[in-house]
């Protein structure tokens, strides 16, 4: 084999090596997890662990929503995401759309603060408005609060996008006497419909994972699942199998949604830096 | 390029800012109104319930001698140092891993990635399950190797170095994402003269990519800046800031503050010092980001 070759052959070794070496952590703790889950109470706290279960077991999951209300904060974290989503896209829109074309820098760097500011600066004076207006114990307060996270996410990436878009069709509605209103609903939503894909995706996945904004708003009974999770599980019971089964329920629909969008959620998350809370 | 609207025969026709009305106006009333009454009960000594005197600055004086405060923010200054280096050194490698092509190339980022999705209190709950001195998985590995088991988070001295693991480990994969849309748009030609000239691989990393992407990896190091100064969810459900107060950072100590002790004037108070200190750094993002848009 001559150098050149071995020295190639050696580089894609070092490649292969440092991708397993980098890949590995995040695998190995998600087997981990899903090995604690299906693992019944003896094993979970055998020594030396026991690493694959044998036999599996769901009993853990049976658990979780056999002694738990867990049906009911799964419906309430339904609720609040969808809501939170669907409105700051109704909202988010339209104003990364008038942000775009106007080009108002100034109006970015506003929704940049939004991303900046902690999450505890506004839960404060809101815990005290929710209080006095009678809201704390419904899902009002989560899914207002929840918009804090979701609207940035939805107008940061699409502003990016309408800026993407060529004006030529637009231009040629509005010359054809459409007004922007129309140019806006009939040329360039259509157009901007993989970057909505892309918002609502990150959007939906930054409320179903916020957690600080339901501890301090939510009710016995409106506990988003998050909440649940550390609440309920951490003090009602200590055992690990279920408590892995209910972290894995909470987590297991944004790792799916990841594997299968796995594209426009690089991309998305590309352009903007986005993270939630 | 857009058609330009300001320079249009129809510019003044075009009212573009009404569409972002109604954002503005949410915008309004969940961030701006809490900034402002935020303002206003620093200044006042509130507890949940009774009377609300006005105090002046007895909220901002009292923070210079509160010794827990500012451990708080020294803790917070050196958790956010390592949780800033750590995941932008391995971020950076692991940026330059994903732009080579290989086999099951997306499969590997996509499993690469899964930590910064996964809902933070659920991984949280998992570390913690590792974590425990005598039965977790990782003092068995460990040990294993022959190495001395740890004490991890319930240990004052190893408490922040785990939870800056736990921190690398799920930020790492932003850093990456970052830094790869830098390197997916550099240029191809100064590689190709480079591998002519006889460039080896850490040469041309440190002469032609790092200087090129520098810029993404500024914006990366800024927005983990902001994110490790804010870092609650983990801290909180891991060790909620112990053992003692040894982890117990700005956001935690607020938090505590705020819901545990409700003195709201004093933890309003510490929301406008943590602001103005996150508000200082997003300005260097800005900066950042313009100097990239003139690029």
């Amino acid at each position: 084999m001559n150098r050149h070759l071995l020295r190639r052959f050696l580089g894609r070794l070092g490649l292969y090596a440092s991708v397993l070496l980098l890949v590995s952590p995040a695998v190995l703790f998600f087997l981990w997890m899903l090995s604690l889950s299906l693992k019944n109470e003896l094993d979970n706290t055998a020594w030396p662990p026991v690493f694959i279960p044998n036999p599996p077991t769901l009993d853990n999951f049976i658990d979780v929503f056999a002694k738990n209300d867990f049906l009911t904060y799964t419906i309430n974290s339904v609720i609040v995401s969808f809501s939170a989503t669907g409105l700051a896209l109704l909202f988010g829109v339209p104003a990364a759309y008038g942000i775009a074309k106007s080009k108002a820098q100034k109006a970015a760097a506003l929704i940049l603060i939004a991303r900046v500011t902690p999450g505890l600066s506004y839960l404060i004076p809101l815990f005290l408005l929710f209080q006095w207006l009678g809201l704390i114990g419904t899902l009002v307060p989560l899914v207002i609060t929840h918009l804090v996270i979701t609207v940035p996410i939805v107008v940061w990436v699409m502003i990016g996008f309408f800026e993407g878009l060529p004006g030529e069709l637009e231009e040629a509605a509005l010359m054809d006497g459409a007004n922007i209103w129309q140019a806006f609903l009939y040329v360039a939503m259509p157009l901007a419909r993989p970057g909505i894909t892309v918002a609502m995706i990150l959007s939906f996945i930054f409320s179903w994972n916020n957690f600080i904004f339901g501890v301090v708003l939510a009710g016995r009974s409106t506990r988003t699942l998050p909440v649940a999770v550390y609440n309920v599980l951490t003090f009602e019971q200590i055992s690990w199998g279920p408590l892995a089964a209910a972290a894995l329920i909470v987590t297991a629909p944004v790792l799916l949604l990841t594997l299968v969008m796995q594209k426009e959620i690089v991309a998305g998350l590309t352009a903007g830096g986005v993270k939630g809370g | 390029m857009s058609a330009t609207v300001a320079s249009g025969p129809r510019a003044y026709g075009r009212r573009y800012w009404m569409f972002a009305v109604p954002a503005a106006l949410i915008v309004l009333a969940v961030i701006l109104f809490p900034w402002m009454f935020t303002l206003f009960m620093s200044v006042h000594d509130w507890k949940v319930t009774g009377e609300t005197p006005f105090v002046g600055l007895d909220n901002y004086a009292k923070m210079l001698t509160d010794e827990r405060f500012l451990s708080a923010v020294v803790r917070t200054l050196w958790f956010t140092t390592a949780a800033v280096v750590a995941p932008l050194l391995l971020g950076v490698w692991a940026a330059v891993c994903f732009a080579s092509k290989f086999r099951l190339r997306g499969l590997a980022r996509t499993l690469f990635v899964l930590p910064m999705m996964a809902t933070p209190v659920a991984i949280s709950l998992v570390w913690t399950m590792m974590f425990h001195p005598q039965l977790g998985v990782l003092n068995y590995i460990l040990t294993s190797a022959g190495l001395p088991p740890s004490n991890w988070v319930y240990d004052t001295t190893t408490v922040i170095p785990t939870l800056v693991m736990v921190e690398t480990w799920q930020w790492t994969p932003l850093v990456m994402l970052i830094v790869l849309g830098g390197i997916a748009s550099l240029p191809t030609d100064p590689y190709e003269a480079a591998i002519l000239d006889g460039a080896n691989a850490w040469q041309m990393f440190r002469h032609i990519t790092l200087p090129l992407v520098w810029p993404f990896i500024m914006v990366a190091a800024v927005i983990r800046l902001i994110d490790a100064l804010k870092t609650f969810d983990t801290i909180y459900v891991i060790t909620l800031g112990g053992p003692g107060t040894a982890s117990e950072t700005i956001n935690i100590l607020l938090y505590q503050t705020a819901f545990a002790y409700y003195d709201l004037g004093y933890a309003s108070a510490m929301v406008v010092v943590f602001f103005v200190l996150i508000l200082l750094i997003s300005l260097l993002l800005l900066r950042v980001r313009q100097r990239e848009d003139l690029r």
